[in-house]
């Protein structure tokens, strides 16, 4: 029974899956990233527009990641060129993404989706199902194996560290930023693509599950894609009819499960020492 | 090294005097900037920039009557603004107003059902309930902070989706609406209900929406005003928000501060429900708020959190929601134009702030 929910829990996982390693990122590289659900709608909007201009869900993902990209940079420059408040950048940055699907695109578009790969014993997934524990081990090693990812980590971890190195803060918070841009798109692109279909509400707050994952995962990617692993099984559990979950309870899993986990009574966590922090 | 010290020029009045200017041109500027955003992408639509904006100003001051609409619509702005001014004072951050005003709503509508009893007791039972459940739901995340480091900002999102799912599990399962397929509760009783000001006030037509809640909304912004400015809990909290040594070694205790200041922020985010509940739905609704919660940031940001700010955003706020429909019919500008706007206005507000205040440092 368990294992029948396997194929859901993948489906679910795979967007937020990209958005939390996007979300490591940026956090990794000290800027609070409340943005996720507007780089994913983004990224969901990027996608259609793409598709519906050339036939072509490959277009489509590129648009969308540009899409993704774009409000990213925005998040950026407000917050580490101009320093501005974080938490607030992003809150508008979410309220400026819904806005401009309002006004371009209030409509639902039928869109074709990405490619399905079919696998024997594995079953037949989206591509960009199979890309997210390719990029999980990327995101890993870029972190703690590469110089990059040495330097994103002291950006968030210190305002002093890469100035003592004559290395530029700001702009190891662009790339971590745009990277979570990036990653956050394609997660939007997967979510019209699953469905082949675009609303306006199609994110449905999973940025903000998302944001959550980062946190139960300990900023770290492998740990952040399992919570998203997780939160996906958790979410495909109303499949099982017989144990009459309400489905209320079953949303607000992730979100119960974060508050626990941050008040440490499960393990602790360790942000990024100098997450928020705008100093340079 | 880098840092150089603060320039000895500026006297700490001189300093003063900039910043309580700075304080008027960043909203203004702002606000400009939003009305300038909506004039471009007008002429880009090639309509008139001109129309639009007397629409708006129609809309909104043509009659006594259109003027209190845009009272009605920046009523739960009112509220939701100050709470989140309000914790900000303190140096906290309350995103979480969304759930502590459904939560207050539901816990609004639930006495007012349930309980039959003369308005005069019934009114202020029903605010004290909803009261006491938005300064609860509030709380959670103070009492994370302190006792666990957890940070307000990630406790108060999940909060939201929390009450959200919760208000949305009673309404739909227990507590609906016999015979009803719109997720809602069953009409409070009329003694719980506020007065409608169009039945008292002559200028105001009967079937105007504004209600007394509006009144409670100033009576709220005054004490608050009061509250930080006179009372000794005001000056703790702003002590606590701006330098928290400070306020230890002066023998306040940052925690308990931080506990009962989003307690108090979530109770006023609840009377955004209350007024929903009580002055114009007279039932819960499910999902009722259209983004209360996070316009109360915008309104707090552009009234720089000072109560008679807060009041200011909110009634340019009220205009451009109750507008928003106008446009829409009459100019067939979709509304999402205002959001986009919206979210503009913030970015070029929080940038201002960044660029200036902390270079100034």
């Amino acid at each position: 029974m368990i294992l029948s929910l396997i194929p859901s829990t993948l489906r679910k996982a795979t967007p937020l899956g990209y958005a939390a390693l996007g979300g490591t990122c940026s956090e990794r590289a000290g800027v609070v990233n409340i943005a996720l659900e507007g780089m994913m709608l983004m990224g969901a909007f990027g996608y259609t527009v793409g598709v519906q201009a050339i036939e072509s869900a490959w277009i489509g993902l590129c648009v969308g990641i540009a899409g993704g990209f774009g409000s990213a940079m925005l998040l950026s420059i407000a917050t580490i060129t101009f320093q501005s408040e974080q938490i607030v950048t992003g809150v508008a940055i979410n309220i400026l993404a819904l806005g401009s699907i309002e006004y371009l695109l209030p409509t639902s578009e039928r869109v074709v989706g990405l490619p399905e790969l079919k696998l024997p014993f594995i079953g037949h997934y989206s591509i960009l199902t199979y890309v997210m524990p390719l990029l999980m081990l990327m995101c890993h090693i870029m972190l703690y194996k590469t110089a990059w990812g040495l330097r994103l980590r002291a950006a968030g971890n210190s305002t002093e560290a890469l100035k003592t190195l004559s290395l530029s803060r700001n702009r190891w918070q662009y790339f971590g930023v745009g990277l979570s841009g990036i990653f956050a798109g394609m997660g939007g692109c997967f979510l019209v693509s699953d469905v082949n279909l675009f609303t306006k509400g199609i994110i449905a707050g999973r940025g903000y599950v998302a944001l959550a994952a980062v946190i139960f995962g300990n900023w770290r990617p492998i740990n952040c894609v399992l919570a998203c692993l997780l939160f996906g099984f958790a979410d495909s559990l109303d499949l099982i009819q017989q144990w009459n979950i309400p489905d209320q309870l079953i949303q607000s899993f992730p979100y119960i499960l974060t508050m626990i986990v941050l008040a440490g009574l499960v393990g602790k966590t360790r942000p990024p020492a100098a997450l928020g922090t705008s100093e340079n | 090294m880098n840092n150089q010290p603060v320039s000895s020029v500026h006297t700490r009045n001189q300093f003063h005097t900039i910043q309580q200017f700075l304080n008027v041109v960043f909203p203004l500027t702002a606000v400009l900037v939003f009305f300038l955003f909506c004039g471009i992408v007008l002429l880009l639509r090639r309509q008139s920039p001109i129309a639009f904006y007397l629409t708006i100003l129609n809309s909104g001051f043509s009659s006594f009557d259109e003027f209190a609409g845009v009272l009605f619509n920046a009523t739960p702005l009112i509220f939701t603004g100050l709470a989140v001014a309000l914790a900000f004072k303190a140096g906290l951050f309350n995103i979480g107003c969304e759930g502590q005003l459904y939560v207050a709503a539901f816990t609004a509508a639930w006495f007012g059902i349930h309980i039959n009893l003369p308005s005069i007791v019934l009114i202020p039972l029903c605010i004290a309930a909803a009261m006491l459940s938005g300064a609860i739901w509030g709380a959670i995340p103070g009492l994370l902070k302190v006792k666990f480091g957890a940070h307000e900002v990630i406790n108060t999102i999940m909060l939201n989706f929390i009450a959200l799912a919760l208000t949305n599990y009673l309404v739909v399962s227990v507590f609906r609406e016999p015979g009803q397929m719109t997720p809602q509760t069953a009409a409070i009783n009329k003694t719980a209900r506020f007065q409608r000001l169009g039945e008292v006030v002559p200028f105001i037509e009967e079937s105007n929406l504004l209600d007394s809640s509006f009144l409670l909304a100033i009576l709220c912004v005054i004490i608050t005003y009061v509250f930080l400015k006179y009372s000794r809990w005001g000056y703790e909290l702003r002590l606590v928000g701006n330098a928290s040594d400070v306020a230890t070694y002066g023998g306040i205790n940052p925690g308990k501060v931080i506990v009962w200041t989003m307690a108090l922020s979530g109770t006023i985010a609840g009377l955004a429900g209350v007024s929903d509940v009580m002055g114009y739905r007279h039932r819960f609704l499910d999902s009722f708020s259209s983004g209360w919660g996070f316009t109360g940031i915008v309104v707090a940001l552009l009234g720089r959190n000072h109560p008679f700010g807060v009041f200011a955003a909110s009634l340019l706020f009220g205009l451009l929601n109750k507008v928003a429909l106008d446009i829409e019919l009459l100019l067939g500008i979709p509304r999402g134009l205002f959001l986009v706007g919206q979210g503009l206005l913030i970015i070029v507000m929080v940038c201002m702030e960044g660029f200036v205040i902390k270079r100034r440092k």
